[in-house]
């Protein structure tokens, strides 16, 4: 068991000299997961930032099995590795795939429910940084109200930007009754890493869902990634929860939930929210945080 | 002992995947390749098929699911039709780009619109260019052979690109011909397991399917084509060796009454048994008349259609696909494997959406072919077609 971050291997599993930009959330994520999972991984990525910042030819981060086939198959694909490993009687290795908001909410969800009602025996993480960021920035299913990007830019008739709430992926994933849902952040290690080995333990379908600050896309100084994922938490934007067998918990609850304004204010794409609207959101997120307390298995 | 029974040709394409020692099978059921995954489904459920089928939620997971399993070294199969092939399309360049020697049945079938179940070659055509070798069967027992012949084409080192294997909608994949199957132990002196030189593999950990810049992608490309050009060379000696253990004779190209023919229709796909008796009644007459059955599409044979076909009076092609603003595909194939000889080509575009192609049919074709060979004219015709 990993008891602090000291207690991670040395061993990179995902390697420096990658592309990210400065202050990207998803390596932070991915050299956290992969030194947990170990070497005994295979990874699929669908077409997203991770794939080209990753692994562009003839160079790649990846000190395990790697592959890319494209952008809406990852469920499809993990599923296969996992048969072809069954058949060969390849035991003690995680087949994973690691694909973005994009990749996960939208064009790539059809594959990953597929994936999730035959309860495959793989792991699904969906690293989310709210909008296609690989194509330069524009809406996904996962973007949040109230946000610009390139697609939802604000003007005189879209006042607000995106105008539809955040799709609940991690929700359509408990839907499915798989074994094992969870949320996580870049600024909560120690969650993260107790929950990807909790994963790692467990057999069947298990999604893990990252929330991963994007420095353009976000439009914040590149110096501030851990602090606005920590804020994301600390206001409830984001809330870190698992399903584990049918029974639902929060794993972290801030003692004073902060206001979305410290977390929005920080963010270039949300620079065009009038007060109103950042009364709204807020109002979103305290229904939200309500609704999910209340579905928290309190039996032990 | 190789056992006979009388199959449709879905059926013979179970077996043929069967008797392939398939290790993963992904497939989602259309018309009318349907049964062939009914089939996979129930052998494997009994046992008699030691693989795992992914029901997967579609074509395009279906291929997807087959791509990750055929990296992983299993041998894998899928089969669809039509809509089904047209929703898988991305994933079967990717297969072919990767080269994974992944083998498919396509039921040929209509795309649509108008929808439709019947067989024409519009969905495989489409395909054309993907990269996978392209062979058409005439019969059930060619359909159950070809599969295993596929693997291993396809797994051959030099080769290393998917097949598929069409067979047409109905009239082969509905109807029933004595079938023999050969003994799985003998097929396994034809098809060794699989054993590929790249696969995702924990203790020699590589990067499959990375960005590739323009530096080098046109590199891997071409590399793609030389595995076509080295499938050449397999198909044939692949033909030959299961000629000798299994008695039935393949070849790239099924000549008919060639030798001394004057007219030659070439064709494709099961219409060519209806093609074949309508030479036989006209030779009767003293006409002569022949069939040339393309069986490898891809690749296309493209110097022996050229040594075959270059002396005869007229030849016609019939294609059952058409290539909207331009020419049907097989015509201009054969008319440019004859580039530069006087040969007359014309085209037949015929059977569309699934459209009998009658014996009285292919009897006016071979007429119209000595008609415009006497003008010195080629023609373009729609057989068959209300106005
Ligand atoms: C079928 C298909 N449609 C569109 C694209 C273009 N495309 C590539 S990556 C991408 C967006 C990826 O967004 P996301 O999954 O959120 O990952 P991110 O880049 O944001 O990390 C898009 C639209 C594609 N590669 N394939
Ligand atoms: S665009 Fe955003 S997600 Fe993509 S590499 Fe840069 S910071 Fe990371
Ligand atoms: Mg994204």
């Amino acid at each position: 068991m990993i008891k602090s971050l000291r207690d991670l291997p040395q061993e990179e599993l995902f390697v420096s000299g990658h592309t990210a930009c400065p202050g990207c959330g998803a390596p932070i994520a991915i050299r956290m997961i992969m030194k947990v999972l170990g070497k005994k991984t295979i990874v699929h990525t669908p077409a997203c930032c991770l794939l080209v910042f990753g692994s562009t030819h003839p160079y790649t981060s990846w000190k395990v099995p790697f592959i890319h086939t494209a952008f809406e198959n990852t469920g499809a694909v993990i599923s296969g590795i996992r048969a072809a490993l069954e058949i060969k009687g390849v035991e003690d290795v995680n087949v994973v795939g690691i694909a973005g908001d994009g990749g996960t909410a939208d064009i790539g969800l059809q594959a990953l429910s597929g994936a999730a009602e035959r309860n495959d025996d793989v792991i699904y993480i969906c690293y989310d940084n709210e909008a296609y960021m690989n194509t330069g920035i524009q809406r996904s299913g996962a973007t949040p109200y109230g946000a610009w990007t390139t697609t939802s830019p604000p003007g005189k008739e879209w006042k607000v930007g995106e105008d539809r709430p955040k799709k609940d992926v991690p929700m359509i994933m408990m839907a499915h009754n798989v074994p094992y849902v969870a949320t996580m952040s870049i600024a909560k290690p120690m969650d993260l890493i107790r929950k990807v080995e909790k994963a790692k333990k467990i057999k069947g379908f298990r999604y893990l869902h990252i929330h991963s600050p994007c420095q353009p896309g976000w439009r914040y100084d590149a110096s501030k990634t851990v602090e606005i994922a920590n804020l994301a938490v600390e206001t409830g934007m984001w809330i870190l929860y698992e399903f584990e067998n049918g029974k639902f918990r929060i794993t972290y609850k801030p003692k004073e939930r902060k206001p979305v304004e410290e977390y929005l204010r920080l963010q270039g794409r949300f620079r065009h929210l009038t007060k109103e609207e950042i009364e709204k959101i807020q109002k979103m997120v305290d229904e939200t945080w309500e609704r999910i307390e209340k579905m928290e298995d309190k039996s032990d | 002992m190789p056992e006979v029974r009388v199959m449709s040709g879905n059926m013979s394409a179970a077996y043929g995947a069967k008797i392939s020692g398939v290790e993963v099978i992904a497939a989602y059921p259309i018309t009318p390749q349907t049964t062939i995954v009914e089939y996979l489904s129930q052998f494997v459920s009994n046992g008699e098929l030691k693989a795992k089928y992914i029901k997967v939620e579609s074509e395009h997971s279906a291929m997807s699911a087959c791509i990750g399993a055929s990296a992983t070294g299993a041998r894998t199969f899928t089969a669809t039709s039509s809509q089904g092939l047209a929703l898988m399309h991305e994933m079967v360049v990717v297969a072919a780009s990767m080269r994974l020697p992944i083998v498919m049945a396509v039921v040929n079938r209509t795309l649509a619109a108008p929808i439709n179940i019947w067989c024409d070659y519009s969905d495989v055509m489409f395909e054309r260019d993907s990269g996978w070798i392209q062979i058409f069967c005439e019969n059930n027992q060619e359909v159950l052979d070809t599969i295993v012949q596929a693997y291993r084409i396809s797994e051959s080192k030099e080769v290393m690109l998917p097949t598929m294997v069409n067979l047409d909608g109905f009239t082969l994949s509905h109807t029933y011909e004595p079938v023999e199957i050969p003994d799985e132990d003998e097929v396994r002196d034809f098809l060794p397991p699989y054993e590929p030189e790249y696969k995702l593999d924990v203790d020699n950990p590589m990067t499959l399917g990375p960005l590739v810049t323009p530096d080098y992608t046109m590199e891997f490309k071409y590399r793609m084509e030389e595995g076509m050009e080295a499938a050449r060379k397999e198909i044939p000696k692949a033909q030959e060796e299961f000629h000798k253990l299994f008695g039935r004779k393949y070849d790239v190209l099924d000549g008919y009454m060639l030798e001394d023919a004057e007219y030659v229709l070439v064709t494709m796909g099961a219409l060519s048994g209806t093609a074949k008796e309508t030479v036989d009644e006209l030779r009767k007459e003293g006409k002569k008349v022949g069939i040339l059955r393309i069986r490898v599409f891809r690749p296309f044979p493209r110097e022996e259609i050229r040594e075959l076909l270059r002396e005869r009076e007229a030849i016609g092609v019939i294609d059952r696909a058409h290539s909207y603003g331009s020419r049907p595909p097989v015509y201009l194939e054969v008319r440019d494997s004859l580039y530069g000889e006087e040969t007359l080509v014309n085209s037949y575009v015929s059977g569309i959406g699934g459209r009998d192609i009658r014996t009285d049919e292919i009897k006016w074709i071979f007429k119209d072919m000595e008609d415009s060979s006497k003008k010195k004219e080629e023609r373009m015709h729609w057989i068959g077609l209300r106005r």
